[in-house]
């Protein structure tokens, strides 16, 4: 790639100015006249029929303008799945928007309260009579199925994933390694949480939704598929989100709740979350438990794994049907050269908080499984961890490296491109590996308990299957780009502005990049899955060509000077090879391309294009994580004394943007793996659902990040080599961090469960007399 | 979590404050000192009183003092106060470093030591300090003003024997002597979090024994508790890594500690043990 003047140098965002001076615009700033409040009454039962509602109180108190429950909505179906992930068998799981005849998990929304303030709408809820008769409360994936309705049970799906001769490998295989694992359930909390306000504007018959992120063209055709209206009629609004990471952004009941009611009631609908909902009702995630086994030669290389995965789903399937257990299973194998892999999800329901995507879906957790079972192979062929993982690693001349799975609707993999070996060595030479061991063996032989692990990890990104951008170029050379990505706080405007300044021959800064509003562009992929920069990216690139293409048409007739021979520079024309010479800004030449304009010709009016980027297939960054932690054998206290990051990104748009993804991604990782749990007793209470109980990582407990970003391995697979950036810091945390405590405590198998908390080492430690 | 409707008064005098309390305290009114503990339970709708009686505009509680030996500490003397060194010899730097494991920040700069005693929260720092140096409180009403002994005070989780219409106006810490050592240690799971366990040590050391050994351990039971065996393990030993060993292992063994979801007894116990010794080790340093 040859070097860029803005892309791929770490320039200012664009986006702070209002954020770090306080005038930002979240959801909450957002007020419209005359807007109602509304409240959510929900389940304090896990599991139990509804008898009956009585909202007599309720509605008698002044100030509440309506109470809902689900009979007054009986048009409006269940949160539907997104369009191209919709699945029949699991139809039937998908949650109503107020509960029908059963509530599934304490925080279920049971009834709709629309009062004048915030105050009088909480106090109404509290007003709510529900008469429960429980029923059966199952809290784990583990336990035997039970009903969901009548004729249907909780297990929704069975899953599995094969390749290769599973069997035959195991039954000549040197040593078979079976291990025990669970991966805790924990989340994205952003800081900002969920809301959302409908408003209906009866003179033009628009339906707007603000308040929403991520993936507002996608939400939008799910709305308009439940609320029966068509796409114009409905018009999804994105403001300033505070953080994404997967669960914001998602279509939830209460979303859908402020548009009905919005309309019915002719009154703008609000809608805050609180924290304390947050923690029971936005998504949740990761909580698997694996059987998870390998087979290996003598020399420690691997023949086979296979994978039996309980997934605990929580009280209703989510948005994203099956694709969590789907992440987990095709790419359990990893960057790893496996012949033969077998594996199978028991995909349950139970009576918690529903879980969906969550920042590296999946991943996070079969990373975690897959390095834990090479530890263990190392540990018990006393091999080094580090040398069995240069055997197993795919090698870069296996490029492009294809996982085809028996199964006809299981989706293959092409690993596009990647150098495994070498950012491997990297990664070591940078921490100091071999130095690093010399220091832990004399710090050991002092009496600390200290150690180092690693995790190494692939990620995929930069799903199609298309977006598009337009831009235009106005009168006095300002650049517009609309897009229908969507920012969460991650830079995209910045990406785009630099994506489009370097194709284009303009100052980035003078660039404004329009994202989320469903109003302005028909299609939009939104910011999920880490695929912004890929595909809106690509889009705006090839966008940009466009424009700059017929910038330079028209210059060239107007300077009278060969095409080829132009370049633009901050947005003026000029002569390659005669900077002083004959100029002419891109703002003249939008005048001149005006619609009427006596020099337009048979040129389409306007300095603007509109193109699509159409990625053939997903991109493959991959990395390495490695971990020195410190453990107090007198608490079962872990300390993070160094965390490292090492990531292959294809080409980085802004490395200062890509390595604060990693570090923020390292940081949410160590709180999956020491900290956070959503933890529930057994009657399905959830007993983390405040900010003192589930256990974020502040700065306190935040080691300094390591990063080593690089470009080694473009994807050719999208014009500038991009691959994604935003889920790598995470994807291979609590492996790392789990190796890293084992060799810490002199048992390298022993770390099976994240968190690993201080009481489960103490545990561990003290099941060895220690 | 938006509280509930609450009328609000703000007293300028100890006078007019427990009169407004005398009228509203049988009434579900509560004293609002730094809010710390009673803001955040009224967004949960824990707590819904209907009145707040606001004592942080009343002069004569922000007073904070040495007399007779005692640190005499008003009922708006925020844990802030502590920060630097409030008194002469060993015992300001250490409250200093006590003050320091509560909450963060922010929660020090509004939090009172003596709205602590009054939350009697068993994993309070402030409870744990007051019980194990001997501390006692003032509880002033519209009947008049009594004393009453820390240990009296706190009887349970969140539990005090004030009565409703009473006000704590101030608390009275005795200063241990000049020659005692003091240790302390707590363990929690982030810093600026509640400790799931923590221990006071004081003693004194004569003629190379150890003497008046004070072992108290907070956060692990109902409320925080002086343990005599461990004090026992302790006198007329000589300090070491040894003598604070056996004092740990006494102390885990006398507790009956509290268990919740995410921490067992043993779990309890085993912190107790190690942060008796840490804490011994401390005060030896
Ligand atoms: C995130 C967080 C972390 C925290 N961590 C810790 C910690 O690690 N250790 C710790 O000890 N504390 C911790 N706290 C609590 C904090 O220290 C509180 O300040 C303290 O518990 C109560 O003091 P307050 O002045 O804020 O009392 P308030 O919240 O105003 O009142 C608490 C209760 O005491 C009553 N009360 C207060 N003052 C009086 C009085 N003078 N007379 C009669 N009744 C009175 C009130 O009516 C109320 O019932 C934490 C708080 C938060 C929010």
């Amino acid at each position: 790639m040859p070097e860029g003047k803005v892309l791929g140098k770490p320039v200012t965002r664009l986006e702070d100015q209002p954020l770090v001076t306080g005038r930002g615009r979240y959801v909450g700033d957002i007020n419209f006249p005359h807007q109602l409040h509304m409240r959510i009454a929900r389940s304090v039962h896990a599991h139990a029929e509804i008898r009956s509602i009585d909202t007599s109180r309720a509605r008698a108190l002044p100030g509440v303008f309506a109470v809902w429950t689900s009979d007054d909505i009986p048009e409006v179906g269940p949160v539907d799945f997104r369009a191209d992930r919709a699945s029949e068998v699991l139809k039937p799981y998908r949650q109503p928007v107020l509960a029908r005849g059963r509530v599934r998990y304490v925080g279920d929304p049971v009834v709709a309260i629309f009062a004048e303030d915030a105050y009088v709408a909480e106090d109404a809820a509290e007003l709510v009579d529900i008469d429960y008769s429980p029923l059966r409360i199952i809290v784990s994936a583990d336990e035997d199925p039970g009903e969901f309705e009548p004729g249907r049970t909780t297990e929704a799906a069975f899953l599995t994933h094969t390749f290769g001769d599973v069997d035959g490998a195991f039954a000549k295989a040197h040593k078979v390694i079976e291990l025990d694992l669970h991966t805790g359930r924990h989340s994205g909390v952003p800081l900002e949480t969920r809301g959302a306000i409908g408003r209906y504007d009866a003179a033009t018959d628009i339906l707007e939704l603000h308040g929403a992120a991520k993936v507002l063209h996608r939400n939008r055709d799910t709305l308009v598929n439940m609320l029966g209206c068509n796409p114009d009629q409905l018009h999804v609004h994105e403001s300033h989100v505070g953080g994404g990471f997967g669960i914001r952004g998602e279509l939830y009941p209460e979303d859908v709740l402020v548009l009905v009611a919005a309309k019915r009631l002719g009154r703008p609908v609000k809608w805050i979350e609180d924290r304390y909902e947050h923690l029971m009702c936005a998504n949740q995630g990761r909580e698997q438990h694996h059987l998870a086994r390998v087979a290996v030669d003598k020399d420690g290389r691997i023949l086979a794994m296979e994978d039996k995965i309980f997934h605990d789903q929580g009280g209703y399937v989510r948005t994203h049907g099956y694709n969590v257990a789907n992440r987990t299973m095709c790419m359990l194998t990893g960057l790893y050269d496996v012949p033969a892999f077998r594996a199978v999800t028991h995909y349950r329901l139970t009576n918690k908080t529903p879980c969906a995507t969550y920042r590296a879906p999946g991943r996070f957790e079969s990373t975690f499984v897959r390095e834990r079972l090479v530890d263990a192979v190392a540990a018990e062929l006393g091999l080094d961890p580090v040398e069995i993982r240069r055997r197993n690693l795919i090698r870069p001349e296996q490029m492009p490296y294809k996982l085809e799975f028996d199964e006809a609707n299981v989706e293959n993999l092409e690993f596009d491109s990647g150098d495994y070996p070498l950012l491997f060595k990297k990664a070591l030479d940078m921490f100091g590996w071999n130095t690093l061991q010399e220091e832990l063996k004399r710090r050991r032989a002092a009496g600390e308990m200290i150690g180092a692990g690693m995790g190494l990890f692939l990620e995929e990104g930069g799903r199609g299957p298309s977006d598009g951008a337009r831009i235009a170029v106005d009168s006095r050379g300002g650049v517009e780009v609309v897009t229908g990505g969507a920012s969460l706080g991650q830079g995209f405007e910045t990406a785009m502005a630099q994506i489009c300044a370097e194709a284009l021959g303009v100052d980035y800064r003078k660039i404004r990049v329009i994202h989320g509003q469903t109003d302005r562009i028909p299609y939009g992929i939104g910011a999920h899955a880490t695929r912004a920069t890929v595909l809106t990216g690509g889009a705006v690139h090839v966008t940009a060509l466009a424009v700059r293409a017929k910038a330079l048409d028209m210059a060239s007739e107007l300077l009278q000077l060969p095409v080829d021979s132009l370049e633009i520079v901050d947005g003026t024309v000029r002569q390659r090879s005669n900077p002083r010479g004959p100029t002419i800004t891109l703002g003249d030449i939008a005048k001149r391309l005006a619609p009427g304009s006596k020099v337009l010709g048979g040129r389409q009016p306007g300095l603007w294009a509109e193109e699509f980027f159409n990625p053939k297939d997903t991109v493959f960054p991959y990395g390495v994580h490695l971990a020195v932690v410190k453990v107090d054998p007198g608490t079962g206290g872990v300390t993070v004394e160094r965390f490292m990051v090492a990531y292959d990104v294809g080409r980085a748009v802004n490395p200062a943007m890509v390595e604060g993804q990693l570090v923020g991604g390292c940081l949410q990782g160590l709180g999956g793996a020491l900290y956070e749990e959503f933890i529930y007793d057994d009657q399905g209470q959830p007993l983390a659902a405040t900010l003192a109980d589930y256990l974020l990582p502040t700065l306190g407990e935040a080691p300094d990040i390591e990063v080593l970003i690089t470009e080694d391995a473009p994807s050719p697979l999208n014009p500038l080599g991009i691959k994604s950036a935003g889920e790598g810091g995470i994807n291979g945390v609590g492996a790392a961090i789990a190796g890293a405590i084992g060799d810490a405590i002199g048992r390298p198998g022993a770390i099976r469960r994240m968190p690993v908390t201080p009481q489960r080492l103490r545990d561990i430690l003290r099941a060895d007399g220690r | 979590m938006k509280p509930s409707a609450f009328r609000y008064h703000r007293p300028g005098s100890i006078a007019e404050a427990v009169d407004v309390l005398a009228d509203v305290g049988p009434d579900q009114g509560r004293v609002l000192a730094g809010g710390q503990s009673l803001v955040p339970s009224m967004a949960f709708r824990l707590a819904a009183p209907s009145t707040l009686v606001d004592i942080n505009r009343i002069e004569e509680l922000g007073h904070l003092s040495v007399q007779d030996g005692s640190l005499v500490i008003g009922a708006c003397v925020r844990h802030a106060a502590f920060h630097r060194s409030v008194v002469d010899g060993v015992p300001g730097p250490f409250l200093t470093r006590v003050a320091r494991h509560i909450g963060h920040y922010p929660i020090r700069q509004r939090g009172t030591f003596c709205g602590s005693l009054a939350q009697a929260d068993p994993a309070s720092e402030w409870c744990l300090v007051a019980v194990a140096l001997g501390a006692s409180v003032t509880a002033a009403s519209k009947r008049g003003t009594r004393r009453i002994e820390a240990t009296d005070l706190i009887v349970g989780a969140m539990t005090t024997t004030l009565a409703e219409d009473e006000l704590l106006t101030e608390a009275c810490l005795p200063l241990p002597a000049p020659e005692t050592r003091l240790g302390f240690a707590e363990f929690s799971r982030r810093a600026g979090d509640f400790a799931l366990a923590m221990v006071l040590a004081s003693y004194r050391v004569v003629d190379g024994r150890i003497a008046g050994a004070c072992v108290a351990v907070g956060g692990a039971e109902d409320r925080p508790r002086r343990i005599a065996a461990a004090e026992m393990a302790l006198d007329g030993n000589p300090p070491g890594a040894e003598t604070f060993a056996a004092a740990g292992g006494a102390a885990a063994e006398a507790l009956d500690p509290m268990e919740d979801a995410q921490t067992s007894v043993a779990y309890r116990r085993d912190l107790v043990r190690t942060l008796t010794s840490r804490a011994l080790e401390r005060a030896a340093a």
